[in-house]
């Protein structure tokens, strides 16, 4: 998407080659892509209006920098306005005074409040919090059963009872909190749609009787147009505090997430990335912008990588690559390096543009034939793949049971990668591609 | 489908706020075709896309009013809206909105989408909706993943009053079906409602052991599952497509679920699943209550949105 926004956009300014500034009517007709891209990307109609208005004022008249093409520039331009308009980034949650810091979950059925409570008292406990939470929903059936299961799972305390009204219930739990000597409290609360006038007003008592000093209203990321309509009733009813978008693990753009802060004005804090109670990640503007324009997630995927690979092995094969002795079983245990990252479709869904397009193409099957065939080699053979003749390769196409012409073929890739490596080398390109 | 009709009023009463949302904004549009011109199109490209029609499919309803108008066969403001009528009615039905039953009970109805849009509840409507039609229905708890998903269902099917086939939180999904599926067979249930965790379908993994489910049950009774229902949440944007496409290539979606639609959502993106990829809505949910459910019918859909 960001090479096909590019290339798009690359059309339009070709004609501007060789002029000083960008004129009104060519960044017009290239804000249409954006526009596009934008609304693609769900966010709100109306959002992209005005932001569209805001860009094109900011971009008439700079200056074209020489070394960059102007599709370029103007990227960087939406680029940089997008990240400004989601920030500026505020993860703080406030300490605990005489009471607990309360806070307070609220948003649509299905956005994933439970999930998203359990994830905030893990990050709590993580910051050095002692936290509880209230399991408040008493709309949904078993939504209490599933806050306690997720408690009993991460050892996190729940306060719940079977029945009563939710205000009452947070009171006790609060209590209780405050008896057990805990300093901050989740409460869970029940989600509807944002028109039904019965639940606002419930979590109205809650907010006025309890006075939470963060309210959060839960996003998910693939909230299409009407966003913007809950999001500002939900504001109105409740004063929020912030924003969680949840469901990022997905391939969804999460152009909500503009829509949200444009009417809210509210910061997004967090981010939900999966399943798991770990995966809650603090805001950060400039990859969600680079997310919603379909940049890819280039930040995140070498984050990923800093996770999962072991700096000393990387820098023993970077030594390895510069005296050109990579063996197969370096090849083995890069592989192994990146399987430790996530699935490979996974990962190269992070990348930018064609090449995050390729994901679906990853046969991920080929990885563990890969696998099998080198497993299925001696020591020796891994260290000296020159050893390698065809009754040793028929030997280990047996062991791996897959075809001679795999191993083959496996082998051949070995040698092209090595040479591949010699002429980087001597192009000197390959720069600090290995470097830890 | 005789007894779905019934549910028509309801239907209604549930795009009620749906229909205020769009029908304003739709005049608004059609004041502007009073001296049609071609780039007054402009403003009705607003109007579908809030509705989350997508750009796409914005772009393609747009031509086709392009070539009427230069067509002349729409000239003047009340002729947008029957236009677009015309238009939506014919794109919502051409593929069918009926349930599709097996010639020889247990219909094997298969539920699945991504995670929030309201799958178990949804099941609990189609439950209600199917017994009151006087057939005798089983729900298997094949969502073992998510945490009191299976106690959801099974507080569902005593108010409801159904049986529910379940283990216990964390057993394999697909032996859950294999049993829901003899049982079903044995008790000479009508239909065989599975419920399945909700998943991204971008989790590889997660999409296999769906296709795996599918492949239990198919296994079990011949030509199930006859119908697999992608249920949709009503506020879902652009992501949807991809959902439907990831979820058809791994268990061959027959039709949607809208769920949610009570809001002020207006579920336009299944026009473009319908147009992407020909599948089409069957059923839309429309509140809280498991009496809050329709059969999906075009004509009633499309002229509740424009109704006075």
């Amino acid at each position: 998407m960001f090479d096909s926004l590019t290339e798009s956009l690359g059309g339009i300014f070709r004609k501007l080659a060789g002029r000083g500034h960008l004129s009104e009517k060519n960044i017009q007709e290239g804000l249409k892509e954006v526009r596009m891209a934008l609304l693609q990307a769900d966010v709100s109609f109306k959002v992209v209006k005005d932001f569209i208005d805001r860009v094109s004022v900011k971009a008439v008249g700079e200056e074209v920098i020489k070394s960059v093409r102007p599709a370029d520039q103007i990227v960087w331009i939406v680029h940089q306005e997008l990240t400004a308009l989601m920030g500026p980034v505020d993860h703080a949650i406030p300490p605990a005074g005489k009471t607990p810091t309360i806070i307070m979950m609220a948003g649509l059925q299905g956005s994933g409040k439970t999930t998203t409570t359990a994830k905030l008292g893990q990050y709590l406990r993580k910051k050095g919090r002692k936290p509880m939470l209230i399991a408040a929903d008493m709309i949904r059936p078993a939504a209490v059963e599933q806050l306690k299961t997720l408690g009993a799972q991460n050892s996190l305390p729940v306060y719940w009872e079977a029945t009563g009204r939710p205000v009452k219930i947070c009171e006790r739990g609060i209590a209780k909190a405050v008896e057990q000597g805990l300093d901050a409290v989740v409460l869970d609360t029940q989600g509807r749609l944002h028109v039904d006038r019965e639940m606002m007003d419930e979590l109205k008592e809650v907010r006025e009787k309890l006075k939470p000093p963060q309210i959060y209203h839960v996003v998910d990321a693939m909230t299409g147009q009407d966003a913007v309509k809950s999001a500002a009733e939900f504001n109105a009813q409740l004063e929020l505090d912030g924003v969680i978008m949840t469901k990022l693990d997905g391939d969804a753009r999460g152009g909500a997430a503009l829509s949200v802060k444009a009417v809210t004005g509210k910061p997004i804090k967090f981010v939900g990335l999966g399943e798991k109670i770990d995966a809650l990640d603090e805001f950060h503007p400039e990859r969600m912008a680079s997310r919603i324009l379909g940049m890819g997630d280039v930040i995140s995927l070498v984050e990923k990588a800093k996770e999962n690979v072991d700096q000393d092995k990387a820098r023993k094969l970077q030594e390895k690559i510069r005296k050109d002795e990579l063996t197969i079983a370096d090849f083995y245990e890069q592989l192994q390096q990146m399987k430790k990252m996530g699935p490979l479709k996974q990962l190269m869904k992070l990348l930018p543009g064609q090449l995050g397009q390729m994901a679906d193409e990853v046969d991920e099957d080929e990885l563990k034939y890969a696998e099998a065939i080198i497993q299925s080699m001696t020591k020796q053979e891994r260290e000296n793949p020159e050893l390698l003749n065809a009754s040793r390769r028929q030997r280990i196409a047996r062991g791996s049971g897959r075809p001679v012409h795999e191993v083959n073929s496996l082998v051949k890739q070995y040698v092209e990668a090595r040479k591949m490596i010699r002429v980087m080398k001597k192009q000197g390109g390959f720069g600090g591609l290995f470097k830890p | 489908m005789g007894f779905f009709s019934g549910f028509v009023d309801k239907f209604k009463q549930g795009l009620q706020k749906t229909k205020e949302v769009f029908v304003a904004p739709i005049k608004k549009i059609a004041q502007v075709f009073r001296n049609v011109a071609p780039e007054d199109l402009d403003a009705l490209e607003e109007q579908l896309i809030a509705a989350d029609f997508g750009v796409e499919v914005t772009q393609k309803i747009l031509e086709k009013a392009r070539v009427a108008y230069k067509k002349g066969e729409i000239k003047t403001t009340d002729q947008i809206i029957p236009f677009l009528k015309a238009d939506l009615k014919g794109r919502l039905t051409e593929h069918g909105n009926d349930v599709r039953w097996a010639p020889a009970p247990p219909t094997v109805i298969l539920v699945a989408g991504v995670n929030g849009v309201g799958k178990t509840t949804s099941i609990a409507k189609l439950a209600t909706l199917f017994r009151k039609g006087g057939k005798k229905v089983i729900l298997a708890a094949s969502d073992t993943f998510r945490a009191a998903a299976v106690e959801q269902l099974a507080i569902w099917s005593e108010r409801v009053g159904v049986d529910i086939i379940k283990h216990g939180q964390g057993a394999d999904p697909a032996a859950v079906v294999f049993d829901a599926a003899e049982a079903a067979v044995a008790r000479k249930a009508d239909v065989l409602l599975v419920d399945t965790a909700g998943r991204l379908q971008t989790k590889e993994n997660l999409m296999k052991e769906l296709a795996k489910i599918r492949n239990v049950v198919a296994r079990k009774i011949p030509g199930a599952p006859h119908e697999v229902l992608l249920v949709l949440d009503a506020t879902t944007g652009q992501n949807a497509v991809s959902q439907a496409q990831h979820f058809g290539a791994a268990v061959n979606v027959t039709g949607l679920f809208l769920a949610k639609l009570d809001g002020t959502a207006k579920g336009g993106i299944v026009v473009a699943i319908k147009d992407k990829l020909s599948i089409p809505v069957k059923f839309v949910g429309l509140g809280e209550m498991p009496e809050d459910i329709a059969g999906f019918n075009a004509e009633e859909f499309v002229e509740a949105l424009f109704a006075e």
